[in-house]
């Protein structure tokens, strides 16, 4: 069972090397609606620190989704998908490895670029830290909650807004917590409630999201 | 046993909720008259809120309409999932719309209530904004289905996607609910208005049981026309005398 | 032992085909021929557990395959219509996931010897992107030779392979046969079969057969 996990996320990671244009489009749509928000709004940087957590957080989320499209499509157009679906392990395992080596090559790097953005914003210290922490364990659940949706809506026309139609409500509470926290920090009330909040939303989608991502896979593909 | 799977197959079922749907047309319209009259004429005028308040009566009953069909659709969808029944995923599939209606009455309401109330349209009340999620929730609902062409594969999906929001609906609530209170002064609680009068809450019983009678009636008409046309191949379906016409 | 009773399977509103039943024993061969749309693939998928069939039901050693889907996965080699090749892996990589997703463990220099037992020699490096429709059919093919799997269901098998590969495909699936394996195959060429039984199964007639 661990066997194939493994060989999952290794395939996955290594095809991600070898198109990394992939990757870098998600880190750069991120890069990018971080940076065009003080364009729209205006240079104050105060008014720059009070919108930081959401600005992040919402721009994480969009890019988060934006990635979900590729996540199942190329194995169900080569037939992979198939054959992940025969295999004689559980479907979720594989499906909680896809996941992880999307979450790795797609929302690890935006958690790691976030604090050069946060200079941008000019955030102290603290609020950077918080921020990469609340990003490292909300990132994931998104994905984890996202393959939901990128499953149920394989191969279908216009996939990838429908996607965002189903997916982003269910975003909500990683949004609120994920955000929360770095605002609560950041005036001085401690986010330690909303982090393990957030760290409780990560484990329930851990558990709960591969089961129906696995489901709605053995419906769509069909 | 025997009932429930005489019952499950559309063929039988077909007539069965056409009378059902007529007896609760009838119900809801002799309801609806009655709480009307009454929440226009016969409850009193509210020594808080004037007479502005009188649009709970439709504002609350369709709130939870709209949340109790989400419920009874995330139900059937996963009786359809689990034993494979066609008729209860035709069910879910009909109760969308009813209960996307609901929603969007309930938003709609909200706000002729804040403007007088709170002065201004929209105020991001954790109850308001749950309403708002759950009106996403339904037109998601409602976009997959229409995006997949094949049946089956459409109302499992629907179903998944059904089970997997109802288990977030409390979630959702409870952080909006949270960041609500974190963000506290924009909005009014309700909970300081007047304690409502015997004959106010007769009104807005009397109203939400109009507004059962309605969804059942037009979810029962809604399915009637999906069971026809899905099974506009089966031959009882040549054999009614609506269609021989 | 596979099983099949009575089996249907719609398409949106088309019944693609209903009644199907047969039942294949060890070192048998299923022949499936039809004309194009006749729901050939439909049926491979439905005997996988890909596709729920609308009526009937699929028997392994007796028991429904839906109540023992991982068992019936480790008995199971299933090639479809797609490769299931990842473009961006060479030959050799493709086929040491396969293996490993199916739960065969296999070695790297067996992964060698078999791609060159199909005929890849030379080839083993390369990214499957740039082989020619028949390299990539072999390197999916190559599963064959590594698995332990008693059912296989192959889906067009021949298709783009040339007379040579033709010719060790067809002795690859004797030997399986022979050895004692099942095997169910569509294909418009008659299979030449050394030894074992050849069934035959012809879909898309008003009567749907039975074998």
């Amino acid at each position: 069972m661990f066997e194939a996990f493994r060989t999952i996320v290794s395939r996955d990671l290594l095809l991600a090397m070898r198109r990394r244009s992939d990757v870098l489009t998600t880190l750069f749509f991120f890069v990018i609606v971080v940076s065009l928000f003080p364009l729209g709004i205006g240079p104050e940087l105060d008014t720059l620190r009070l919108i930081a957590p959401g600005v992040f957080w919402v721009a994480a989320l969009l890019a988060s989704m934006l990635a979900l499209e590729k996540l199942f499509f190329v194995d169900y157009q080569d037939g992979a998908l198939e054959q992940m679906l025969l295999a004689p392990q559980p479907l979720s395992i594989l499906v909680l490895g896809k996941v992880l080596a999307h979450w790795l090559v797609t929302g690890l790097p935006l958690v790691l670029l976030s604090p050069l953005l946060g200079l941008q914003y000019d955030l102290p210290g603290d609020t950077i830290i918080t921020m990469m922490i609340t990003l490292l364990v909300g990132t994931p659940a998104l994905s984890l909650i996202g393959a939901i949706g990128a499953a149920l809506t394989l191969g279908l026309r216009g996939g990838g807004v429908l996607v965002s139609l189903l997916v982003l409500p269910l975003y909500i509470p990683v949004l609120i917590f994920g955000a929360g926290a770095v605002e609560a920090e950041a005036s001085g009330l401690g986010g330690a409630g909303h982090l393990s909040m957030l760290g409780a939303i990560l484990l329930l989608s851990i558990l709960a999201a591969p089961l129906a991502t696995s489901a709605a896979l053995r419906i769509s593909a069909e | 046993m025997v009932n429930i799977y005489k019952f499950a197959s559309p063929a039988t079922f077909y007539p069965v909720a056409g009378k059902i749907a007529r007896v609760s047309t009838w119900i809801a319209v002799l309801l609806l008259a009655v709480g009307l009259y009454m929440s226009f004429f016969v409850a009193p005028t509210d020594y808080k809120q004037g007479e502005g308040y009188r649009i709970i009566f439709i504002h609350v009953p369709a709130a939870w309409m709209s949340m109790f069909i989400y419920v009874v659709m995330a139900f059937w969808a996963g009786v359809g999932l689990v034993f494979n029944t066609r008729l209860s995923s035709m069910m879910a599939q009909a109760l969308a719309p009813t209960g996307a209606i609901m929603t969007f009455i309930a938003l709609w309401t909200g706000a002729f209530w804040g403007k007088p109330m709170w002065g201004a349209w929209w105020v991001w009340d954790a109850r308001l904004t749950s309403e708002l999620i759950l009106f996403f929730l339904y037109i998601g609902f409602i976009a997959l289905q229409g995006a997949i062409d094949d049946t089956r594969r459409a109302d499992r999906a629907g179903a998944v996607l059904l089970l997997v929001g109802v288990v977030n609906i409390p979630i959702i609530y409870f952080s909006v609910k949270w960041w609500n209170t974190l963000h506290q002064g924009a909005s009014v609680s309700i909970k300081n208005g007047s304690a409502m009068s015997t004959i106010m809450l007769q009104t807005m019983l009397i109203m939400t049981f109009a507004f059962w009678a309605y969804s059942i009636a037009v979810a029962l008409y809604r399915v009637r026309s999906i069971i026809l046309e899905r099974e506009k191949d089966a031959r009882w379906v040549s054999e009614l005398p609506e269609i021989r016409r | 032992m596979l099983e099949v009773h009575n089996l249907q399977c719609t398409r949106g509103d088309r019944r693609l085909f209903s009644g199907v039943g047969f039942r294949l024993s060890d070192g048998e061969l299923l022949h499936l021929y039809g004309h194009n749309g006749s729901g050939k693939t439909t049926l491979l998928r439905t005997l996988c557990g890909l596709v729920a069939p609308t009526e009937g039901e699929v028997r392994w050693n007796g028991e429904p395959i839906r109540q023992q889907r991982d068992e019936y996965a480790a008995e199971l080699l299933y090639l479809g219509h797609k490769n299931g090749l990842k473009d961006d892996l060479t030959g050799i990589e493709n086929l040491l996931v396969a293996c490993r997703m199916a739960g065969d463990s296999v070695k790297e220099n067996q992964a060698w010897d078999v791609l060159e037992r199909m005929g890849l020699r030379g080839h083993e490096d390369l990214p499957a992107r740039v082989l020619s429709q028949g390299q990539q059919k072999r390197v999916a093919l190559a599963r064959l030779l590594l698995s332990n799997a008693s059912l296989w269901i192959l889906d067009e098998p021949f298709v783009g392979l040339d007379v040579a590969a033709v010719a060790f495909l067809e002795k690859v699936v004797a030997d399986h046969v022979a050895g004692g394996g099942l095997v169910v195959l569509t294909t418009h060429q008659e299979v030449a079969l050394t030894s074992g039984k050849v069934k035959k199964l012809r879909l898309g007639w008003k009567e749907d057969g039975h074998v």
